[in-house]
């Protein structure tokens, strides 16, 4: 049987304005036959975890470029807990302090990607994680 | 001075050179399959007196004449250098009015206010949409009492002040107006920008507050208003900035930033203004990217589009309101974040380009800028990129010293004549509104960001330390960063707090009821929010009143 393909939220929270990255990973991610839906801009952490609730995705990306990912990022996390979507692959990134990345990582951001990152490696790395995490979980 | 060598001597370079230099070039074994401009243009190897038609003086001419291709006064830098301002703000009002007198006191010449997302964006500190934002990218200010510390100790008759802020650009300005008041110092002795252009927020930055209609409604309210006011003020400041950092190329910065431009002229020449009483205050605001000549072109272009378009379609008739005067900032999306020290050499290399440009003044990027805002180290360092280029170099003593080149000649043409297609194009889908709310203009930045990533990723185009010469060290070096503390967000809110506690609450209620009557009796909105302003109404407040009189954007769906 084909594999459903796999679904991917794009979103940016916040009050940030930057979106360059964000419509450019989400083009790329389409090319590579992923399906994609881009929030569009100004989203608060329970409009994203709602849409990724109604388009039941398989991972969330989060684009933050404001310096706010240290509130916003586990607000997205939390929001997404409580409609039961804590199994989602979390990822992002943005202007991310290394360190910074490194604690969300801890808590939950399987990895974030800072600039000059290839978009590609982004697309890969997304269709490893979830064709691994399909496989533990028998999908 | 004549070469007199040149009449003595015989032809040096043989009739047939151009047949055997082209036979040459079909041999030669050339390191690239394409050689194109950053924005992706193709290049011919050389240049020569076939390809450019340019008549001197339709063309060109003199620094400060018509049509300005060569910069906008007459003794461009022999008579006074750009104006130093580096864009700054982030955290208080008390923080940043520090950073300010620190960068005064280091030879900058003007000041540059960022302002944090919440302030962009038309909320107060305290709002709910502002948390973990406060302070991040810029200065919080909600209210006056922000911007009287925010200009504590500054002598506002003496400084010059830019502000970048589009969607409550007014509210802001409101402030700034209010604390000149405050300090004594009369609206016609303030000089200063306030970006305050709303297309390209539509188009590329997205820092809105109120639809596209009742937008430009504020923005010829505030033209008027300055133009008799506040005399000194540029109540605009058009910018292809955000456009080309959104991912543009040269040329469409160029047209997608004249189209609004123009579309500004046509707004306040409806709304009932002499186009010479506003035109002369509008100012322009370009990115300088790493293609040293397409940019130089690209400003040339600029200057001379304008001045054509409005002496011969908008009528204008005051030469001021022909010349594109311009500030210029050096391109954030060329910093790398690995190997950040070669930042400095891109930004030194694209300020050379704005000021060979003409620039009118510069703000040069700190090499830290991709990892967190900028250092104090980091911020002098750009600052004196700068003026090593003013004060060692020796460019700034001949006005366009590049005029005459076939390439650049060349270039600056062919700019023009790309921008002019896109203005057909804008035309035919209806203007630049129709143009923004059908997503045709973001769409084709878009595009061009997409296949500027895929030139990098494909090895096309190369940038040093991302897909060449690349160095084993993790993407972030040891380097100091600039971090905003998150007290910053709670004493802002307990200020606020304070400050509507404190106040007359009639006096304020009833500004913001003036306010709220002038959005629907068309009275003029910068003076009401002046009023609202000295009643210490927030920004939010002001804000709050204007999306339920004109409702929210909603950005239409490009992807």
């Amino acid at each position: 049987m084909a594999q459903r393909k796999i679904k991917v939220l794009v979103a940016k929270p916040g009050l940030d304005g930057h979106d360059r990255g964000a419509k450019t990973v989400a083009t790329v991610l389409r090319d590579h036959g992923m399906e994609v839906v881009y929030t569009g801009l100004h989203q608060t952490p329970e409009m994203i975890a709602e849409v990724a609730l109604q388009e039941d995705v398989d991972v969330v990306g989060l684009s933050i470029l404001s310096g706010a990912h240290m509130s916003l990022f586990p607000r997205v996390r939390k929001e997404l807990e409580v409609r039961g979507m804590g199994h989602v692959l979390l990822t992002g990134g943005g202007i991310i302090p290394a360190e910074d990345m490194a604690e969300l990582e801890k808590e939950g951001f399987t990895r974030l990607f800072g600039p000059g990152t290839r978009t590609d490696d982004i697309a890969e790395w997304i269709q490893t994680a979830v064709e691994k995490s399909r496989a533990s979980e028998g999908v | 001075m004549k070469d007199s060598r040149a009449a003595a001597a015989p032809p040096v370079v043989p009739v047939d050179a151009k047949a055997r230099w082209s036979a040459a070039m079909e041999k030669a074994r050339l390191r690239d399959a394409e050689f194109t401009t950053v924005s992706g243009v193709p290049l011919e190897p050389v240049y020569g007196p076939d390809d450019v038609a340019t008549d001197f003086e339709r063309d060109l001419g003199w620094p400060g004449e018509f049509p300005f291709t060569r910069g906008v006064h007459a003794s461009m830098y022999r008579g006074r250098l750009w104006t130093m301002r580096q864009f700054a703000g982030f955290g208080t009002a008390s923080q940043t009015n520090e950073r300010f007198k620190f960068l005064l006191d280091h030879g900058q010449t003007g000041l540059s206010v960022a302002f944090d997302f919440p302030t962009l964006m038309g909320y107060d500190s305290d709002h709910a949409h502002s948390i973990g934002e406060v302070g991040q990218v810029g200065v919080a200010i909600s209210s006056l009492e922000d911007m009287e510390t925010l200009m504590g100790g500054i002598p506002m008759d003496r400084v010059s002040t830019s502000m970048t802020i589009n969607g409550p650009a007014p509210i802001l300005l409101a402030f700034y107006i209010a604390c000149g008041e405050k300090q004594g110092v009369d609206p016609t002795k303030l000089r200063g920008t306030v970006q305050n252009d709303i297309l390209k927020e539509f188009q590329a930055q997205h820092a809105w507050l109120v639809p596209p209609d009742p937008a430009l409604r504020m923005i010829t309210d505030t033209m008027a208003y300055c133009s008799e006011h506040v005399p000194q003020w540029n109540t605009i400041s058009i910018s292809g900035y955000h456009i080309r950092e959104a991912g543009s190329t040269a040329a469409q910065e160029l047209a997608f930033t004249l189209a609004n431009g123009m579309e500004y002229v046509r707004r306040g020449v409806a709304a009932g203004m002499d186009v010479d009483t506003f035109a002369p205050r509008l100012s322009f605001f370009f990115d300088s990217h790493l293609d040293f000549f397409e940019e130089i072109c690209k400003f040339r272009a600029a200057r001379r589009i304008w001045a054509r378009k409005m002496r011969d379609v908008y009528g204008a008739e005051d030469p001021r309101s022909w010349m594109i005067r311009f500030h210029t900032q050096t391109a954030g999306v060329t910093l790398t974040a690995q190997q950040p020290e070669n930042n400095i050499v891109r930004t030194a290399l694209e300020a050379l380009a704005a000021v060979i440009g003409g620039t009118q003044s510069l703000h040069t990027n700190s090499m830290d800028e991709t990892l967190s805002l900028p250092t104090e180290k980091a911020v002098k360092i750009a600052l004196r990129t700068q003026q090593v280029l003013a004060e060692e170099s020796e460019v700034a003593h001949v006005a366009d010293p590049l005029a005459g080149s076939y390439f650049i000649e060349a270039q600056t043409n062919r700019l023009e004549r790309d921008a002019e297609a896109y203005f057909g194009e804008i035309d035919r889908r209806g203007g630049v509104v129709p143009c923004i709310e059908a997503g045709y203009i973001q769409r084709e930045i878009h595009r061009s960001a997409v296949e500027y990533q895929r030139a990098v990723e494909r090895g096309r185009k190369r940038v040093v330390g991302v897909n060449c010469y690349v160095e084993d060290r993790e993407a972030h070096p040891d380097i100091e960063l600039h971090r905003i503390d998150p007290a910053v967000e709670k004493e802002q809110g307990a200020r606020l707090a304070s400050l509507r506690q404190r106040r007359d609450g009639n006096r304020a209620q009833s500004a913001l009821d003036d306010v709220r009557e002038a959005c629907r009796d068309g009275g003029n909105l910068l003076e009401r929010f002046i009023a609202a302003a000295h009643a210490y109404c927030t920004l939010g407040e002001i804000g709050a009143v204007l999306r339920e009189e004109f409702g929210e954007y909603v950005e239409p769906k490009i992807l």
